[in-house]
């Protein structure tokens, strides 16, 4: 192997990715006085927060009377009773307080007549508990995301955050089971470096990657997940993966559910509007994975439009130019670059698309991740936090709704920040690290850049994104799971004969997608057994040979562990209790929309 | 007489070519701008035989496949690849541009690509632009308010529809840095002149309503050299992939600072 000169650093906390989570909890540290290093493999800004459009949920009531518990109401449904109420209750409590700050840190929201921040209806977001349409969805336009990313990063300038950008993580540097900081790869110089923290937070994002279709960007890898996995640790519910109704047919890329909130709606072959079958109350308001169902059926009973019948129209034209211009000017310009639509004219040429993984690295409200002991128990890992999409709090279940994302983001990324300062004292001592404790992860990244075998990175992703795509969709079931199984593998035990034509240190993008590939494997075959393993419906996951959801043998989250090809799986319980007594816990009942 | 040469190793030599290997009917030529910092090779112009007609419509696409199938050593940035992330930003066709949004057909003959002009190179078409987010910083980016809105109140500053929409064709931009790096006076005065995609950002906080440091923003930008380097060359507006205009972003400053000069 070669000799790979290390650079040192110690900080209190570390935070791995610079995007909505990964820039909150730096700004938080700071303002805590911990010495903080945020660490990401491309420059903030162009993290995937950047292309979340509709908006972000909280209960301000600025456009009708609203409440934090209705907005916990729909969430508990939204996930079809797999999220954690005590999570749920923290997120839709603080979510009117994180957006407040947003708002004082400078995004521009859209406004209303009295100049309020501006909201909009989104799927599965009522009033009064499922007795009518609330307006929750808290816009900048259709630009939300982007707004409050560069805000996030200018709030993180303003208190000289310390950035280390474009290096590549590569692992968490771990010693009896306990977290001491991250190994990474400086891409702009080609040095390597180990990061020394007390605390290390990831917000490395979801993995949408493992995909052929996916509204995400290219660098959504799950790096973080991966990281976790690679340390011996679980991932949890990691069969939940949420197919956006609306990418655009052919380019994957993202139309808002906040169209459908503007007063979109979609339709099949015949002109119909579906969806008033499907969902007679919410019809295209109702919850994701409902409109991605609904969608799915209509073009497999042969109800698709286009040439092969296989996606459905997004109508938009019938809204005022006035409206689309004002509030939708982001996808109208998306449709017309990646579809060639004049939406003031045409219908925008959709279907399911892979969007947002509800599963991810287990933690609690705080942020801390959370393992499994040998006698069963919930155990904390020292030292190792996640927030943000990598991880599952969980808020989210079996399906999020629509602009619970972005908020997601702001409060636990706060929560981390505020959990770490209780925890770590500023500039506190650090406990000594040999240079074995690294050298694992240094070999995996050598053996990689040395890679000289005869498959192409891109050929093993491509093998491993169309299985995903073909084994692990919308509906699924034993058969094709099974299949699933065996042909995931496949791309997995490629990497034996992989090869990295590029052998250079800096800005060396062949083995950046290789070391990214290695991640997203990991997730799919974790993905792909965590599916074929529960047997029941819920959510996004799907079975035809399971219809029924099954509270009694499945209200439980999956742990899965991944050992080479092997996967193990175990449980935990979800949890049916709420933080406080302003609110009671919601029992499981029938979803309808 | 003095003679003016190019240092050794900064020409542009032809590189290696690519033929295709699928038989494809429709072939499009793709030139690309080669440098590894990590050789000491002079760059070189790459050129690659692509099948368009197994290819998706636009440039990064092109760019995509070539490293996917041809050559995996090709270098560029690239996330989002729908023209919100700005990664991939480069001169493409001569123009500065985001390979996500443009499309391939529209470009008539070979496609030449080369990283975003006059910025140092990292590698390939991955330029330096370090430099340009320290101007960034500079101008301070973000809301500043009095100290008491720092903890949060229970609501939010209230904007009006009006001094909201003052804000449109200012926050879309996605740093990309197409118009700094087409502008010759960003080229020439890059160290002191600011340039057009930093002074758009610096006219979007100098004109929120809710910012209570407009005189102090626009004191800090009125010099000579960070603000009227601008000449009025437009390159940046003609430039811009999301079709904003920061030269008249830079002039309404300049027209404001006729407005506040007395004060500042």
């Amino acid at each position: 192997m070669s000799s790979y000169p290390i650079i040192e650093h110690e900080y209190d906390v570390i935070v791995v990715g610079a995007g909505g989570s990964g820039l909150r909890a730096a700004v938080g540290l700071a303002e805590a006085g911990l010495k903080t290093a945020c660490i990401s493999k491309v420059f903030p800004t162009r993290s995937h927060t950047a292309a979340a459009q509709g908006g972000i949920s909280a209960a301000l009531g600025n456009m009708s009377e609203d409440d934090w518990r209705w907005h916990m109401y729909d969430t508990v449904k939204g996930a079809d009773w797999l999220g954690d109420q005590d999570a749920i209750e923290y997120l839709c409590k603080e979510a009117p307080r994180a957006v407040i700050e947003l708002e004082k840190y400078g995004v521009p929201f859209s406004r209303t007549e009295e100049g309020k921040i501006y909201q909009r209806p989104f799927g599965g977001m009522t009033a009064n508990y499922g007795n009518g349409i609330a307006q929750r969805t808290c816009a900048a336009a259709d630009r939300t995301g982007h707004a409050i990313l560069h805000t996030l990063y200018g709030q993180a300038l303003k208190r000289n955050t310390e950035f280390f950008i474009e290096y590549f993580a590569l692992d968490l540097i771990m010693k009896n089971g306990k977290c001491y900081g991250v190994t990474a790869w400086n891409l702009q110089d080609g040095t390597i470096h180990r990061f020394r923290s007390h605390i290390t937070i990831l917000a490395t994002g979801g993995y949408g990657r493992a995909y052929f279709s996916a509204t995400s960007a290219h660098t959504c890898t799950g790096d973080g997940n991966a990281m976790v996995l690679r340390a011996g640790l679980p991932l949890q519910d990691m069969e939940f993966v949420q197919f956006h109704p609306t990418g655009i047919y052919g380019a994957g890329c993202l139309i808002t559910e906040g169209s459908r909130g503007e007063g979109g709606f979609l339709v099949n072959s015949e002109g119909e509007r579906f969806m008033e079958r499907y969902a007679p109350h919410a019809k295209d308001l109702a919850s994701r994975d409902v409109v991605s169902r609904s969608m799915t059926i209509e073009i497999n009973q042969g109800r698709g439009v286009g040439k092969q019948k296989d996606h459905i129209y997004l109508h938009l034209n019938h809204l005022d130019p006035k409206v689309l211009h004002e509030r939708l000017p982001g996808i109208s310009e998306s449709a017309k670059i990646f579809a060639g639509v004049d939406v003031t004219k045409e219908p925008i040429p959709v279907v399911p698309t892979v969007h947002y993984n509800m599963g991810g690295i287990p933690t609690n409200y705080y942020g801390e991740v959370i393992s499994k002991s040998e006698n069963n128990k919930d155990v904390i890992v020292p030292g190792l936090m996640a927030v943000g999409e990598a991880a599952c709090v969980s808020v989210h279940g079996a399906n999020r709704l629509g602009s619970n994302s972005l908020i997601d983001l702001v409060v636990f990324g706060r929560a981390a920040a505020m959990r770490a300062a209780e925890l770590v004292k500023p500039n506190s001592k650090h406990e000594k690290i040999s240079e074995n404790d690294t050298q694992k992860s240094l070999s995996r990244f050598d053996k990689l850049r040395n890679a000289n075998g005869s498959t192409s990175t891109a050929k093993l992703r491509d093998q491993m994104q169309r299985t995903m795509q073909s084994k692990c969709a919308v509906f699924r079931d034993e058969k094709i799971l099974k299949q699933g199984l065996a042909d995931i593998k496949k791309p997995w035990q490629g990497i034996e004969d992989i090869v990295v034509k590029d052998k250079s240190l800096i800005f060396n993008t062949d083995l950046v997608e290789t070391l990214e590939f290695d991640n997203l494997i990991r997730q799919a075959m974790v993905t792909m057994a965590s599916a074929e393993n529960r047997k029941e419906s819920r959510g996004a996951h799907s079975r035809e040979d399971f219809k029924e959801r099954d509270d009694e043998k499945w209200m439980k989250h999956t742990l899965a562990w991944q050992d080479g090809e092997k996967v193990k799986i175990d449980y935990r319980n979800v949890h049916n209790f709420t933080l406080s007594n302003e609110v009671q816990y919601f029992p499981p009942k029938a979803r309808v929309y | 007489m003095v003679q003016f040469s190019l240092p050794k190793n900064s020409k542009v030599v032809e590189g290696k070519y690519f033929k295709d290997k699928t038989n494809g009917k429709t072939l499009k030529k793709v030139k690309i701008y080669r440098w590894s910092p990590e050789s000491n090779e002079n760059p070189r112009l790459d050129t690659y035989e692509v099948n368009m007609d197994e290819c998706g419509p636009m440039v990064l696409d092109v760019l995509i496949k070539i490293k996917n199938e041809i050559d995996s050593t090709v270098t560029f940035r690239r996330s989002c690849r729908e023209g919100v992330c700005g990664s991939c930003a480069m001169n493409i066709d001569g123009t500065n541009t985001l390979a996500c949004t443009k499309s391939a057909k529209d470009i008539v003959g070979e496609i030449k690509i080369y990283p975003l002009p006059h910025m140092q190179v990292v590698k390939d078409l991955v330029p330096d632009l370090n430099k340009l987010y320290k101007q960034y910083q500079s101008i301070e980016p973000w809301l500043q308010v009095e100290a008491k809105n720092d903890k949060v109140d229970k609501h939010e500053i209230y904007q009006s529809k009006k001094d909201r929409e003052k804000l449109d064709g200012l926050y879309e931009c996605i740093l990309c840095a197409c118009c700094s790096t087409s502008c010759p006076s960003y080229w020439w005065n890059g160290e002191k002149y600011l340039g057009p995609a930093v002074l758009l950002q610096a006219y979007r906080w100098i004109i929120d309503s809710r910012d209570e440091e407009r005189e102090k923003r626009l004191k800090k930008v009125a010099d000579e050299l960070k603000l009227f380097r601008c000449h009025t060359i437009m390159n940046c507006t003609n430039s811009c992939p999301k079709g904003l205009n920061p030269a008249k972003a830079i002039g309404s400053i300049k027209k404001m600072l006729t407005q506040y000069s007395k004060n500042l």
